[in-house]
């Protein structure tokens, strides 16, 4: 089918002594039951499993006893009844022999299975319901690094997969798991690659398979049947089984540094995966057991077992008839990428596809190091085209940089290198110290990212809550004055409201003023010691908000010196206060906003904004009466101020017209003078019965067609003396004012006349 | 004399051209603000515990920018000392805490003896912990930096520090003995 399609070669690779027929010669066995189990609850990357059991309990096999938490994460299964004993740190198969949260099961010896769902046509399950099984069944990868496979077969949508790989390799020495599962449960292995291949819908399944294991290919063959998978075997080459390397040999493609399989469509699973795959999703079993090849010398009896996750090490090298004696390190993994266990307390996990109990001759301790000679054997044999020697150095000297620069991390720290190397140095833990380093500097900085900008929001927060507080403070400080205020205006009667409201409007001038003050003052002290153009502008615009408010300060005094303080009713000039303090506001801060105002705009704004104000403040004590036509003062007195509003009014707009104000402050003006008039007029007939001495009064009330009329003969005599006053207008054009004119006149005296 | 006189003017109109862009250009890509105080500000840890005397790490590193020392960070260790150095290109000198470089913390309420006062809340300078008044605090542990600026409020003195471990999660490899620093015998047993 396929041993002739072509295969591909990596660089580099060793060829190491095998070592296979150790323990490859008898069937899988299962070993008896330990009396305690030890499950650690971190046996994958990603987050611990939280434990969902109390100690106490009974639990059944398969019992889910921790459940994933967070997305990287799978649950844990009891793999056998019994009772909890035990949830708390256990020793956990890790180099540092540190422990490890696990929960411990006493065994009852009943193995009695939870209820199962198994689901014998996998075909009619939706993916998603596919996955969900896949990730109950806390599968994670079998392979070695233990990565949670339903995340892995999770689709993206940006990358399509195109081919599925599945590695059988095995290219470490020592180590047979994978080729007794192969020769074993091939069939399972198929189905397994069938519901892998209905989740992710690939072009092609590529079987990738070492010459070594001929059994193996053997029943695969047998097993493939009218599937299209492509089985492709190749040399034995060591590290041949890794991810990398094998999408390589297979594909002629090369995973991009830094990159996943998955960025060039390729998805890799071990066989072991497979199987437990099949389990999970047609039998309902979770992943509690996994095949594990037991060898070395020290072994009476090499071979693999099916054996419990949680299993003692010691239990299981008992089985295999270990000789403590002889036994000089005991090694989790295989002789090349394996680590020393520290003990033999430790259960067996996920990860642990070998057991390797080495004699002293046979896996001598390396000799000490030597300098390195630069003899270069280590850059021919890397897989991944790497410059080991230069790593070593670099990693000697902690140049981080440079290390980053050479690619350290595409180092699969597969050992070859040191395998070769002359000196004998340790150049993989060179690596992993230095890539450890490196990950660890990158989160403190990540860390210290995230800490800053939460100091920042937290800082951001504090300001706009003190803002808010100040605001809140002001608004209370006016409401109590005017509290005050109240009662007083009651006792001096409606004849005399204006002047509290006016000593009211002084002191919100003062406290304004003198707020201004401080505020310049804090910031120029602030400028005193960072000198920045921000706080230079800022200075300045407080600077001039300092003025126009003293200068509004002092036109309030003045007034009140003339004791001609305008009428004003509290309520209404209190709103308009407030609207004036807002609007300035609003300008201060547009001012606040324009990036380094120079001397001529901000004095042209300072103008402004004193104009502004005093507008505004004389405006806040006028139109008080429009919204309320005066039926409460007295006809006269209402008479009398509706008189003076329109006066002030007709001088203010005259003034600003002079001044030359832009439009919209016409227009403003115009439309406040428009509304005094009409005040006027709303007084003149509300007082036109209770006063009858008004000269006035005798008057009919000007009704509306009247005074449309006036308003047309107005505006046609000022359209005339417009015209007038043109010297080259048209005689025609003037002709028809005129005519217009005399019109609107003659409709008027119609009007007036009866 | 034709010749120089172009020459000069075409030396001229570079001038003029090579001008006109540099000040185009200082005016469209100036640039706002110290650069150099952020580049420290990235370096230091963040933890704003002040104890490098500046009220957070931003201005400690815009004191330093102004010349202060780089050695008062006593949460970044020698190796932030080290770092502030290669930046600035000064002499790297000893770290200036009294005790020392201390191992990474975090904050742990006893919840039992907390009274709910919320000091600690306004302390934290990164709102790490939470609670409510008269409601139980708790530190949310990924948040803490460790800067111990909560230890001191609280009335009841029920935040302890603690040392960050190691764990078998961020456990790391130690870099080998580099070789030939080590007489025979030891040599055996460190192989």
């Amino acid at each position: 089918m396929s041993a002739e399609t072509k295969i591909w070669d990596f660089p580099g690779g060793i060829h190491p002594p095998q070592r296979k027929d150790l323990s490859n010669r008898t069937p899988i066995q299962q070993p008896p039951l330990s009396r305690r189990l030890t499950v650690p609850l971190s046996q994958h990357i990603g987050a611990t499993a939280e434990p969902c059991v109390t100690v106490g309990e009974r639990v059944l096999k398969g019992q889910k006893i921790a459940a994933g938490s967070g997305f990287v994460s799978v649950p844990v299964h009891a793999p056998t009844s019994g009772s909890v004993a035990f949830i708390g740190p256990q020793p956990y198969p890790h180099t540092s022999g540190m422990l490890s949260p696990a929960i411990v099961i006493d065994t009852d010896g009943l193995d009695e299975w939870c209820a199962l769902a198994p689901c014998a046509d996998f075909r009619s399950l939706e993916p998603l319901a596919l996955l969900d099984r896949i990730r109950d069944a806390g599968i994670s990868g079998l392979g070695g690094a233990g990565f949670p496979t339903a995340v892995k077969l999770t689709a993206r949508p940006q990358q399509k997969i195109h081919t599925l790989v599945i590695n059988g390799t095995e290219c470490e020495p020592y180590i047979t798991a994978d080729d007794l599962l192969m020769r074993e449960k091939a069939t399972e292995l198929m189905v397994g690659i069938d519901i892998l291949a209905k989740l992710i819908e690939p072009a092609e399944v590529l079987i990738g398979i070492e010459d070594n294991k001929p059994e193996a290919i053997a029943a695969l063959r047998a097993a493939l049947g009218e599937r299209t998978y492509q089985l492709r075997v190749f040399p034995a080459k060591y590290p041949s089984g890794g991810e990398k390397q094998l999408i390589q040999i297979l594909t002629g493609r090369e995973v991009p540094s830094g990159g996943l399989p998955a960025d060039i469509g390729i998805l890799c699973q071990n066989v072991g995966t497979a199987v437990a795959v099949h389990d999970a999703v047609v039998l309902g079993k979770p992943l509690i057991a996994r095949i594990t090849t037991l060898t070395g010398e020290a072994l009476a009896r090499p071979m693999n077992v099916e054996a419990l996750l949680g299993t003692p090490v010691a239990d299981l090298l008992a089985f295999a008839g270990l000789d403590a004696q002889k036994m000089d390190r005991l090694i989790m993994g295989g002789p090349m990428m394996g680590f020393t266990l520290p003990a033999l307390e430790v259960p067996l996990v996920k990860t642990t596809n070998c057991l390797l109990a080495a004699t002293r001759a046979e896996l001598p301790p390396p000799p000490p190091a030597l300098p390195c000679i630069r003899c270069g054997e280590c850059a021919l044999v890397c897989p991944a085209s790497l410059l080991p020697q230069q790593l070593h150095f670099f990693a000697l000297g902690a140049e981080h940089e440079q290390l980053k620069a050479y690619n350290l991390f595409d180092c699969i720290e597969c050992g070859a290198c040191a395998y070769v190397c002359p000196s004998t140095i340790p150049l993989v833990q060179y690596y992993r110290a230095a890539k450890a380093d490196i990950r660890e500097l990158e989160q403190k900085h990540q860390k210290a990212e995230h800490s800053r900008q939460r100091f920042e929001l937290r800082e951001e927060r504090l300001r706009r809550e003190e803002e808010r507080k100040e605001e809140e403070r002001k608004a209370r400080a006016e409401r109590a004055a005017r509290a005050k205020a109240a009662p007083t205006e009651a006792a001096a009667g409606p004849g005399t409201p204006a002047a509290p409201a006016a000593n009211e409007e002084f002191k919100r001038l003062k406290i304004e003023a003198s707020m201004a003050q401080v505020a310049l003052k804090k910031a120029e002290k602030q400028l005193a010691q960072h000198d920045t153009a921000a706080l230079h502008a800022q200075v300045a615009e407080l600077r001039a908000a300092l003025e126009a408010a003293q200068q509004a300060l002092a036109g309030a005094q003045a007034d009140a010196a003339q004791s001609a303080a305008p009428p004003v009713a509290d309520d209404a000039a209190l709103k308009k206060a407030k609207i004036d303090a807002a609007m300035l506001r609003v300008q201060i801060r547009k001012l606040e906003k324009l990036e380094a105002p120079d001397d001529e705009q901000q004095a042209e704004l300072t103008s402004l904004r004193e104009r502004l104000a005093a507008v505004e403040r004389t405006l806040a004590a006028a139109p008080s009466n429009v919204p309320a036509p005066a039926p409460r003062p007295a006809g006269e007195e209402a008479l009398k101020k509706a008189k003076i509003d329109l006066a002030m009014k007709r001088g203010e707009l005259k003034k600003a017209e002079k001044a030359g104000a832009d439009e919209a402050e016409l227009t403003r003006l115009r439309d406040a003078l428009a509304g005094a008039e009409q005040a006027l007029h709303a007084a003149e007939d509300a007082s036109g019965k209770p006063a009858p001495q008004l000269v006035r009064t005798d008057k009919r009330p000007i009704d509306e067609t009247t005074r449309t009329l006036k308003t047309t003969v107005a505006f046609a005599r000022a359209d005339l003396r417009k015209l007038e006053r043109d010297a080259n207008a048209e005689p025609a054009a003037l002709a028809a004012a005129r005519e217009r004119l005399a019109e609107a006149e003659q409709k008027l005296a119609e009007q007036q006349r009866p | 004399m034709s010749l120089i006189l172009s020459a000069v003017a075409a030396l001229a109109a570079i001038c003029l051209v090579a001008g006109a862009i540099l000040g185009y250009a200082a005016v469209r890509f100036r640039v706002e603000g110290d650069p150099i105080v952020e580049q420290i500000n990235d370096l230091l840890p963040q933890t704003q515990c002040g104890q490098c005397g500046y009220p957070g790490c931003k201005p400690y590193a815009e004191a330093i920018a102004n010349g202060d020392k780089i050695n008062k960070c006593p949460p970044g260790g020698q190796a932030t000392v080290q770092a502030l150095a290669n930046l600035l290109d000064v002499e790297a000198e000893p770290l200036d805490a009294p005790e020392g470089e201390k191992p990474r913390m975090v904050a742990y309420i006893r919840e039992a003896e907390c009274i709910g006062c919320t000091k600690c809340l306004q302390a934290c300078p990164v709102d790490a912990i939470v609670g409510a008044a008269k409601q139980m605090h708790t530190v949310i542990k990924d948040e803490c930096t460790g800067c111990d600026l909560c230890v001191e409020p609280c009335p009841v003195d029920c935040i302890d520090m603690l040392v960050v471990g190691t764990s078998v999660q961020n456990w790391k490899w130690e870099l080998p003995l580099p070789p030939g620093q080590l007489i025979a015998t030891d040599r055996e047993q460190a192989a």
